[in-house]
């Protein structure tokens, strides 16, 4: 049977995808370029007897998200660069108290207000430093409204198996562009839900790790009464200053994420194998980056495409392969230099890496990145 | 003299010597002895729970002696 | 019988974190009295806080308890409200954490009037981190960070809560104990926003710096300031001078959050 397509705005597709992933309470607050997402969410959530509400700030955003959250919902907000500023406070405390939510940042420009109504992608590092504190972090970035629907299902997925937040990074472009997209079939898509406490109430922990790295986290009104704090805290959840207890804790948080990146890991590659230039490119650039290995194809030139779908954690491990493989790597994003750093702290120097950036609103173009190839070659 | 009207209990662990027992009750049973309470004259007590109510610290308990 | 305050509390939490003499210990056995006066469920009671010295609160009851952000307590508990609208939701917290940081998710939770009790212990002072004034340090007293007297004019937490939206505001203080747990409770059955400010006495910050000589001073001061409700309306505004009214402030039966809400959702289902 043929399946269901519509033509979408990204942001709408975030919306959709998130209802297919079981979102049942969204906390936002408007911000240009996302707010279709909580307008279409302000209607379908209460259809399905969810919950919307616009709350006072980013900040109480943040918090009614992860209060809800806690509560044993499937949580989302959604905001643009100066929101994420604000959420950074709870983002972290979303990390520490390990509660799952997803974050939608749909990217404009800055530092500050920017420009509101062009795009940006210069908030891929703050996406993984922004909050304070030693952390992981999990980000994705999709490319194209089919894509934001099916990462959007997989940022849920992925917030509830590592009891984290969870934040999904799209250009403005992508954000407000209007695409063709093929709804999944309930059951195409994996949907994962939190797992439930396999103790009884008596002996819940919320952070007990001795049966795995990530604890199963109950919900409060579920019969299980324990405490959650953005303290450094032990496995009991009560606060601890206790130098072993804080050290293995903080650890924990951060190797459920790196020791899982192959589950965690998603790119895509386009014409990779035989490149003598990579273009490593995400978002919307990485549409222009296609376009420009086409032609540069056509004139002879051997470029291929490599796009991170999950850009935290890094992908180090594949653009080191692909440092050792190619003689160039040219890091195309609209920004002034960011993953370019990465790319680079990983290529040890084995390629050369450069930079093609834009931050004046307007997209980069195949012309620029194949201009900037034809300097590495 | 009468009798006392009721037992005090004190957690001499809990009990951060405030003095807000020793000063609010009404007939002085209470004394403060090197920071921690204790009860001085056991006998004066009217079982006005006062004590109990007003301790910040979950230190005194006031068990009430049935005539 | 002495009452048996152990049973709601987590074992082996005591004795707690707050100085001799801090009023906290007081509310939190008000507290435990209103919880007991209304039988709440402790698996179905939320008692969310911020930071500070009262938000240390929650972590000792034995209820779904949730120690959040600086100034952040109130929109947490929105979202746990508006998710399990059946949770009875407390949140508690001081001056500082409520009104300065935290002070736009409090007016908002008061617009919004969602069905939550939410203590606020005022003892005029930040006291965690030592004694700086907060927006509800009188003005001309000493802090940490007004050497000189204090600048600032106050907040009036119960008017700033009514001026808001709050439909049911109560004060009163650490030392009229037994009526913290009178109007707790009432604030728990009041379908809507209650805010019930507790004055509060901070010896260890706020009273060795403004010539209260001993934690029992500071007590006699709230009990001299305060001035039941009923009383006030026969006195003269000289007599009033300085007093602190007491009691049920304010209370309205109005339509609430998660109600309004609901109704939201009968609307979306086509009914």
């Amino acid at each position: 049977m043929a399946k269901k397509v519509a033509l979408l705005q990204g942001n709408e597709a975030c919306a959709l995808g998130a209802l297919y992933a079981g979102c049942d309470f969204f906390g936002g607050y408007p911000i240009t370029p996302s707010t279709e997402v909580a307008e279409v969410l302000s209607n379908e959530l209460p259809k399905n007897g969810g919950k919307f509400i616009q709350m006072e700030d980013e900040i109480g955003a943040m918090a009614s998200v992860i209060g809800a959250s806690l509560t044993g919902a499937k949580a989302l907000t959604a905001t643009s660069g100066p929101g994420v500023s604000l959420k950074q406070e709870l983002i972290g405390y979303a990390c520490i108290a390990e509660t799952p939510c997803v974050i939608i940042n749909v990217m404009r420009g800055g530092p500050s207000t920017g420009m509101p109504t062009g795009p940006g992608q210069s908030d891929v590092m703050q996406a993984m430093w922004g909050t304070h504190g030693d952390h992981a972090a999990i980000a994705l970035t999709p490319a194209s409204c089919q894509e934001i629907f099916e990462e959007t299902v997989r940022a849920f997925n992925l917030a509830e198996k590592y009891r984290m937040p969870v934040q999904v990074l799209y250009d403005e472009i992508v954000g407000h562009m209007r695409e063709r997209i093929e709804f999944p079939e309930p059951g195409d898509l994996e949907v994962v839900d939190r797992e439930a406490p396999s103790v009884s109430p008596e002996e819940y922990k919320p952070y007990d790790s001795t049966k795995g790295q990530i604890p199963p986290l109950a919900a409060f009104g579920s019969g299980y009464k324990f405490h959650v704090t953005g303290l450094n805290k032990a496995a009991d959840g009560f606060p601890t200053t206790k130098a072993e207890l804080v050290d293995a804790e903080e650890r924990r948080q951060i190797a459920k994420v790196m020791d899982n990146i192959a589950d965690i890991e998603s790119y895509e590659e386009y014409l990779i194998d035989d490149a003598d230039v990579v273009i490593w490119a995400f978002g919307s650039t990485s549409r222009s980056a296609r376009y420009a290995v086409n032609e540069l194809r056509k004139e002879g030139i051997k470029a291929g495409l490599f796009r991170p779908i999950t850009l935290w954690p890094f992908p180090a491990k594949r653009t080191a392969e692909l440092a050792e493989q190619c003689k160039g790597i040219v890091v195309a994003e609209m920004n002034l230099g960011q993953m370019v750093y990465e790319v680079e702290r990983v290529a040890q120097g084995k390629c050369v890496v450069v930079h093609e950036g834009r931050v004046d609103g307007e997209p980069i173009n195949p012309g620029q990145i194949m201009n900037k190839v034809k300097e590495v070659i | 003299m009468s009798s006392p009207k009721a037992k005090l209990e004190i957690n001499e662990r809990y009990c951060k010597g405030c003095n807000i027992c020793v000063e609010f009750c009404p007939t002085k049973v209470l004394e403060m002895d090197l920071f921690v309470v204790k009860v001085a004259k056991p006998e004066a007590c009217i079982a006005c729970m006062q004590c109990e109510l007003r301790c910040p610290d979950f230190a005194i308990k006031v068990h009430k002696i049935e005539e | 019988m002495a009452y048996d305050y152990e049973k709601s509390i987590r074992p082996g939490k005591l004795p707690h974190i707050w100085c001799p003499g801090c009023g906290h210990g007081i509310v939190m056995k008000g507290l435990i009295r209103a919880m007991d006066a209304c039988e709440l469920d402790r698996k179905n009671t939320a008692i969310v806080s911020g930071i500070g010295c009262a938000s240390r609160l929650p972590g000792y009851l034995d209820c779904c308890t949730l120690h959040t952000a600086h100034g952040r307590a109130a929109a947490f508990a929105t979202g746990v409200k508006m998710s399990k609208p059946d949770m009875n939701v407390i949140v508690c917290g001081g001056d500082g954490d409520g009104t300065a940081i935290g002070g736009n998710h409090f007016i908002h939770a008061c617009r919004r009037n969602i069905d939550m009790t939410y203590i606020i212990m005022n003892n005029f002072i930040y006291g965690m981190t030592g004694g700086q004034f907060s927006p509800c340090t009188p003005t001309g007293d000493k802090a940490s960070t007004t050497p000189y007297g204090n600048p600032d004019p106050i907040f009036d937490i119960s008017k700033l809560a009514i001026g808001a939206g709050a439909t049911f505001v109560a004060r009163t203080t650490a030392f009229h104990a037994t009526q913290i747990d009178k109007l707790i409770a009432e604030g728990i059955k009041h379908k809507g926003m209650a805010i019930i400010e507790v004055l509060d006495d901070c010896p260890t910050t706020y009273g060795r710096r403004n010539k209260f000589r001993s934690v029992t001073d500071m007590m006699k001061r709230l009990k001299d300031i305060a001035v039941p409700v009923a009383a006030a309306s026969k006195m003269t505004a000289e007599q009033l001078e300085g007093k602190v009214l007491t009691g049920v402030l304010y209370k309205e039966e109005l339509p609430e959050y998660t109600a309004q809400y609901a109704d939201v959702i009968k609307k979306a289902q086509g009914a």
